[in-house]
């Protein structure tokens, strides 16, 4: 369970304050499928950022899984960010030159896993996710919905509680947007928490829960179920 | 991370840049290079010019007409020099720590025997020269101890003259013709090699006298003296121009003790030495230079990559370390091409001369690759540093 308690975060454009966050509250149940929306500015990616752990907020409290993890330290934060929290790009960030078998691995080569657990588990989700027979291919070799696939194979390999995915089909066709928001709903089902950031309509009409947010605030009262 | 998975991720991004890194490591590779073949062939070359020298004999002074103001010698055609005489080398004897005295005159003359022919290098010396400067008789004996003026026409051969004249037949009593007159073959002489390209075989000997008249000269080339060992080369060096001076009225020779020659030989060895460090130095810090270029290079070539193994959970010393850890690999490969390189260096010069003992150290090319790998650290650590203070979110965003 992700609960967030008035986050605020402020960033500092030379003499002005810009505020990315203004007292945001939002709770999102274990399992939950939201979909963050608004405008260009509105927060969206800020607020991905804190629920992720890659930034700290300048005030409010952040609870996952029970655990006040706002208030830990960096070394504590990482070890949640591999072992709690997957994340999915825009971009993909793959690392070009590795295979898809080596950057799906990389989770678990960077958490210590030995090799031959690393070589079961990275082919069984290449297979899961259609890549099976592209196991060798360099990023470059794949198409972007490959690639993308990819990448939500790395995000979820260490069987994380939380997937974070910043306009992952932003960077996609219409069919191979579908494929991937498909492969992600599957993960959800799974019992992954799935928060994505959209700025398409209709994918956001997909999830069960949608949380708009408008200049740094989440509209709408504070983030409470407004589907129907 | 397992160190063998953290290796291999070091590894995979320095080759994924081939050329690249190849190009980095060549820097230090040159400069471990040169370090490598300045500790394997430093002791050997040391000892290798010290018996080159010393193989005529350690107490040895050489007088030669004209004042030597630089390290030339300048020729004996100055005309208010006076000549060496035989007559100055016979004075010189009556100094009770000179033993010997060779009176040398030196040139180059055609030799002949039984219609083959040798250009050659003609020494006309005393029969003191076998002892003097240890030469060894292989057959026969070396010139005999006859007066200056009235010597008998005899000669001794170097060795290889023997073989390209005689081959395997007697040369013993042999008559030989040198520049239009008849030698008698007296001796042969053991095989002495090469002194610094000098083909010590390729040569014969005769009397002073005669080659005197053969190169149609009244003076002497050069006077060696063979001093006692227990006497000081300067001590001795003092009286020989005591006495020449005199002699001469002023001071129109040089005197070169065997020590001043080994000092100056040093001192063109330590230019040599600290030559060769110098560009395994630089060559270093070059190469230093070159791993912190492009180890900043991948770092703003690779954010979006470091911002991605923040989100993954990597902690910021863990970037450090495999940043540190691809200069490190980096500068190691260099260091291994520049082992490959002195060895081979080494192992070609001991190739080319036989002599001169090669011998790399396992603990010296340990030492060596060390080296490497401590200049591979200390270049990385301004860009591993960097990546390392990076905020993954700015990183992340970087594409
Ligand atoms: N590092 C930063 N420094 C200064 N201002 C920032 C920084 N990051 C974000 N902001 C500002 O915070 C606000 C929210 O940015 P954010 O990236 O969260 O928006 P977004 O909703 O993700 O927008 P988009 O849909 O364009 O991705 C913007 O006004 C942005 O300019
Ligand atoms: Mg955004």
């Amino acid at each position: 369970m992700i609960q967030l308690r008035h986050i605020e975060r402020v960033f500092m454009v030379g003499e002005e304050e810009v505020h990315a966050l203004r007292d945001v509250s939002i709770t999102a149940e274990a399992g939950e499928y939201i979909a963050i929306m608004g405008p260009s500015g509105s927060g969206k990616s800020s607020l991905l950022n804190i629920l992720g752990l890659l930034d700290r907020p300048d005030s409010g409290a952040y609870e996952l899984d029970g655990t006040l993890v706002s208030n830990l330290d960096e070394k504590q934060q990482a070890a949640i960010r591999m072992h709690k929290i997957g994340f999915v790009f825009q971009f993909f960030h793959l690392v070009p030159r590795l295979s898809a078998f080596d950057n799906v691995a990389l989770p678990l080569v960077l958490s210590g896993v030995k090799p031959d657990e690393r070589q079961t588990r990275v082919s069984t989700a290449l297979a899961a996710f259609g890549l099976g027979n592209r196991a060798r291919h360099r990023p470059d070799q794949l198409s972007g919905g490959q690639r993308q696939r990819v990448a939500i194979a790395r995000a979820t390999i260490m069987q994380p509680s939380v997937i974070l995915a910043d306009e992952p089909t932003g960077n996609l066709d219409r069919s191979s947007g579908i494929e991937v928001a498909e492969i992600l709903e599957e993960l959800n089902h799974q019992g992954m928490t799935l928060i994505m950031v959209t700025h398409d309509p209709d994918m956001g009409k997909r999830s069960r829960r949608q949380i708009l947010m408008v200049d740094g605030r989440v509209e709408g009262g504070k983030g409470e179920d407004r589907s129907p | 991370m397992l160190p063998f998975d953290f290796f291999r991720y070091t590894l995979k991004s320095v080759t994924a840049q081939r050329l690249r890194s190849l190009l980095t490591a060549t820097g230090i590779a040159i400069g471990i290079g040169a370090v490598v073949l300045l500790t394997s062939l430093g002791e050997g070359l040391q000892q290798f010019v010290l018996a080159e020298f010393t193989q005529f004999g350690t107490n040895l002074i050489s007088v030669n007409p004209g004042k030597v103001t630089t390290h030339g010698i300048s020729g004996a055609l100055i005309s208010n020099v006076r000549p060496l005489t035989i007559e100055d080398a016979r004075i010189l004897k009556n100094i009770p720590q000179i033993i010997d005295t060779v009176s040398v005159v030196q040139g180059n003359a055609a030799i002949e025997s039984g219609g083959r022919q040798r250009r050659t290098t003609i020494y006309g010396v005393d029969a003191s020269a076998a002892r003097v400067w240890r030469f060894e008789v292989a057959a026969g004996r070396f010139l005999p101890d006859d007066p200056p003026r009235a010597a008998r026409s005899f000669v001794v051969l170097g060795s290889k003259v023997r073989r390209e004249l005689f081959g395997s037949s007697q040369a013993l009593g042999a008559r030989v013709r040198i520049g239009g007159e008849l030698f008698r073959v007296l001796g042969t002489m053991e095989s002495k090699g090469q002194m610094l390209g000098f083909d010590l075989d390729d040569s014969v000997y005769i009397p002073t006298g005669k080659a005197m008249a053969l190169f149609n000269r009244d003076s002497l080339m050069e006077i060696n003296l063979l001093h006692s060992a227990g006497s000081s080369s300067t001590t001795v060096a003092e009286q020989v121009k005591k006495v020449l001076v005199a002699r001469h009225g002023s001071e129109d020779f040089s005197i070169t003790t065997q020590e001043k020659m080994l000092e100056v030989l040093g001192g063109v060895l330590d230019t040599l030495t600290f030559a060769v460090g110098a560009i395994g130095g630089i060559s270093l810090l070059v190469g230093g230079v070159g791993i912190l270029t492009i180890m900043s290079i991948a770092v703003n070539e690779r954010t979006g990559e470091i911002g991605l193994l923040r989100a993954m959970g990597v902690e910021r010393n863990q970037i450090l370390a495999l940043f540190l850890g691809e200069a490190v690999v980096l500068a190691a490969i260099g260091g291994l091409a520049g082992l490959g390189l002195g060895v081979g260096g080494s192992w070609l010069c001991s190739l080319l001369i036989p002599a001169l003992p090669a011998h790399t150290s396992w603990s010296y090319a340990a030492a060596a690759e060390l080296l490497a790998v401590v200049v591979g650290l200390l270049a990385g650590v301004l860009p591993a540093r960097r990546a390392a203070a990076l905020h993954p979110v700015e990183a992340l965003r970087a594409e």
